[in-house]
């Protein structure tokens, strides 16, 4: 039994180390460590309630607008209030900005460009993925990025800027938008729908939605293989992606984008073996037991939960917390959210495989094909004249959940409010739930899970690794915050 | 030869790379290659991980690779107790503080990318729970990680692009200015801010400027009028250009509908006061707009809102324009 330290990782958000316990060229043990610890739980402490908005999206860069509706959920709740039609469909429209980039990102950005290097140089075709997809050299780098800044006008019209916008509010959004701007982001979002139908699917959209099977994924990599997607596609079957990185397969979704009757575009649940099951959030606990912090006598949920840093002692391994749905480990992000909003693909690709890199990054693209028509709706919705915000109210004590669907997976933040002031504030990141570490019961976390049983070899810093660690688009300045 | 930079993440939320990913006409990469900018590494950019990147820091901590610009994103994190252990290098057990402060050290021009690394930032706020600092201040102190008097080997002090987070433009002029070597100590302000940035306020090019000149405020979220009496705007004393040179294609905080916080000043990240209420004494603000006597603006104030016409006056309290200009006789009647 060989141990290797590996870190530090790039093309992830922030830092990550992870320690690999490999016998026979095989990974028997692995362990995840979230090595930066900044306090924002305590930095929250005896604040004004709505100062929430000004602190929590500066958890994170990539993830900012999700944090900021997570807190202007909670605050709404703690108020009893909801935000206007406008307002609603307004924040919908920024929160998904934001989403789709973030797939776009990582797809283009931190994925990609693995299959470049010069470990894969021998292979079929390398030549061919180095030339689009080499990290800053490659051609569709400045493709994507020139696509996706014209795309992020949507938030300098709707949020004055990304990332760390206030425009996000318990009841509403502060930036009215008139007739012209309407058809301004409609526009925008035509463009950035020509990028994805040209250059990474190279059909409509809804083409891509339809994609019902397996076998219906590998006939449209046939017919369209000049799109990035049918590039992927060759790439996962040459490297056998499909029977990487499988983790426990309990896929949990908080619901993606409220429509005016509280349901959601994307459903919320759990899913495992095949069934979806009701979500209760109230059966989340948090563990200490492998983590830097000071352990509470028991698991407790966020509303009773703490963030306090402990010594450097022998049980722990990460700043991390591990969240646990009764007991259990879940696994979040695009793919479950799809699992959980039973779409016919992402269903026939897990019944077969489970939960792996490739279904990971197929549930991500699709979503930018699913979403971007959801946004035309929203924009066609939008009235001009109405009102995009309720005022607050004050709070002089109460408490209140924000519960969303950021890109990387479920985000939850849990808010207690005395005397007019903050006096518990409790966050789960997607990224807590994939890569959290082990818990009183030895359980290891998602990633952990996923590398257990892999085939390294000899090679002191295998990309295999790579490619797991990034199907779950790891958010790490989220993960401790 | 190109220009070499290393960029380095430590105590802050990644936010002033993604903002950097913003860059338009022409894109980031394009902007970085066509002014002979090279990055050794950029946490979201590069290829090379782990044993690579280690021996890049080795290479350039031994002179063996030379480093025209260190940027740090993030704050310097001390704690607990001044170990560092908050933050170590991911595959050793180094506290980041010691790897930033030796390759400081070795840069030509030292760059704090955001309020975080500048100044502390919002990472120290409340408690400072993870003892925070910036690079070459802590808050409005000369000092930090770096110490009061620090230079680089360039002789130039830390560059502060302030920010939360910074706008693409201010880091790439920057940078763009470094490489050519046309970037001089008289292009800093006093805290060492680019005054390409600093020399205007957030005031200027504001929309609701005729709403200020009037005082015909904003009172709640979507409002149109001036944010500056009731919703905590510090617009009129920040300084960034962020009216001048928008945001995501013409955005602006101000543009957006909320209140200028003031990031690219330190200490922001605790103003006093709920971020979005603005403080008073008897009915007047406490902060006045920057270089403005209080008598005058008392004078002005009450003067400008006897004289606020209807049309303004109907308008800032609306959430779309209820009467365009020119047209306020045709309306009253």
């Amino acid at each position: 039994m060989s141990r290797r330290l590996l870190g530090p990782f790039n093309r992830v958000e922030g830092d990550l180390e992870i320690t690999l316990e490999v016998e026979d060229g095989v990974i028997r043990q692995a362990r995840v460590n979230s090595p930066l610890f900044r306090g924002f739980e305590h930095i929250l402490q005896g604040k004004p309630p709505q100062d929430a908005l000004v602190y929590t999206p500066r958890i994170c860069g990539i993830c900012s607008v999700s944090q900021s509706v997570a807190a202007a959920t909670a605050l709404a709740q703690a108020q009893g209030i909801a935000p206007t039609e406008n307002g609603r469909l307004a924040t919908n429209l920024i929160l998904a900005t934001e989403n789709l980039a973030d797939h776009l990102t990582h797809f283009y950005l931190f994925f990609m460009p693995d299959f470049a290097r010069d470990a894969y140089r021998n292979q079929h075709g390398f030549d061919t993925t180095a030339h689009r997809f080499k990290a800053q050299q490659g051609s569709a780098a400045p493709e994507m990025l020139a696509a996706r800044a014209g795309f992020m006008h949507i938030t300098g019209l709707l949020a004055g800027k990304w990332p760390h916008s206030l425009a996000l509010q318990p009841g509403g959004t502060t930036r009215p938008v008139e007739a012209a701007e309407k058809s301004r982001l409609g526009t925008l979002l035509r463009a950035f729908r020509h990028f994805l139908e040209t250059r990474l699917f190279a059909a409509p959209l809804e083409a891509i939605d339809a994609l019902d099977s397996s076998q219906a994924l590998d006939a449209f990599a046939e017919q369209h293989p000049d799109s990035d997607f049918a590039h992927f596609l060759r790439l996962s079957d040459q490297h056998r992606l499909q029977l990487l990185g499988r983790a426990g397969d309990l896929f949990m979704s908080y619901g993606a984008y409220p429509d005016e009757s509280g349901e959601h575009l994307f459903g919320r649940g759990i899913w495992e073996n095949g069934r979806q099951q009701t979500l209760d959030s109230e059966a989340i606990r948090e563990d200490l037991s492998h983590s830097w912090l000071n352990a509470q006598s028991e698991p407790l949920h966020p509303w009773q939960g703490s963030t306090l840093p402990g010594d450097d002692d022998d049980q722990g391994y990460s700043w991390c917390k591990a969240p646990r749905l009764d007991g259990q480990i879940a696994e979040v992000g695009a793919l479950a959210r799809q699992l959980n909003d039973g779409h016919p693909l992402i269903l026939d690709l897990v019944r077969h495989q489970g939960g792996n890199v490739r279904a990971r990054v197929v549930a991500r693209l699709l979503e930018l094909a699913r979403v971007v028509p959801a946004m035309e709706d929203w924009v066609r919705a939008l009235r001009p004249g109405a009102s995009f915000c309720t005022p607050t109210r004050p709070i002089e004590e109460g408490r209140g959940a924000g519960l969303v669907e950021a890109a990387r997976g479920s985000l939850g933040h849990w808010m207690v409010i005395r005397h007019q002031r903050i006096i518990n504030y409790q966050i789960i990141a997607p990224t807590t739930w994939n890569f959290s570490p082990r818990d009183r019961d030895e359980q290891p976390g998602p990633l952990e899970q996923a590398l257990q049983g892999t085939m390294v070899g000899n090679d002191d810093d295998p990309v295999v690794i790579q490619h797991i660690i990034r199907s779950f688009d790891p958010c790490m300045v989220c993960t401790v915050h | 030869m190109s220009y070499r930079v290393l960029w380095l993440q430590s105590g802050g939320c990644g936010g002033c790379s993604l903002s950097l990913l913003n860059a338009e006409s022409p894109d980031l990469l394009t902007t970085l290659a066509i002014n002979d900018i090279e990055l050794l590494w950029h946490p979201s950019l590069s290829e090379a991980g782990t044993a690579e990147f280690l021996q890049l820091i080795e290479d350039i901590e031994q002179g063996r690779q030379k480093l025209d610009a260190l940027c740090l994103e993030g704050s310097v994190m001390m704690g607990p107790n001044g170990s560092g252990r908050f933050h170590r290098l991911a595959g050793t057990r180094r506290p980041m503080f010691d790897v930033i402060r030796s390759l400081a050290g070795q840069a030509r021009h030292c760059l704090a990318i955001g309020q975080c690394a500048a100044f502390g930032g919002i990472t120290l706020a409340g408690s400072n729970p993870g003892e925070a600092t910036g690079l070459g201040y802590h808050i409005a102190e000369p000092g930090g990680l770096l110490g009061v008097d620090w230079r680089s080997r360039s002789g130039l002090p830390v560059i502060n692009i302030a920010g939360c987070p910074t706008h693409p433009g201010w880091v790439l002029d920057v940078l763009c200015q470094l490489a050519a070597g046309d970037f001089h100590e008289s292009h800093i302000d006093e805290l060492n801010r680019p005054r390409a940035v600093t020399d205007h306020l957030v005031h200027h090019g504001c929309p609701r400027n005729e709403f200020y000149e009037y005082k015909a405020s904003a009172e709640k979220p979507s409002d149109l009028g001036c944010m500056m009496e009731h919703m905590g705007c510090l617009g009129t004393q920040a300084r960034a250009d962020c009216n001048i040179r928008p945001w995501n294609g013409g955005g602006s905080c101000l543009r957006g509908g909320y209140a200028c916080i003031n990031c690219t000043a330190p200490g922001f990240e605790e103003p006093g006061h709920p971020f979005t209420e603005t403080p008073k004494i008897a009915g007047i603000p406490v902060g006045l707009p920057t270089d403005m006597p209080k008598a005058w603006f008392v004078a002005l104030a009450s003067l400008s809102k006897a004289a606020t016409p209807q049309r303004l006056k109907l308008n800032a309290t609306a959430d779309h324009i209820r009467i365009p200009p020119g047209r306020q006789k045709e309306e009253e009647s």
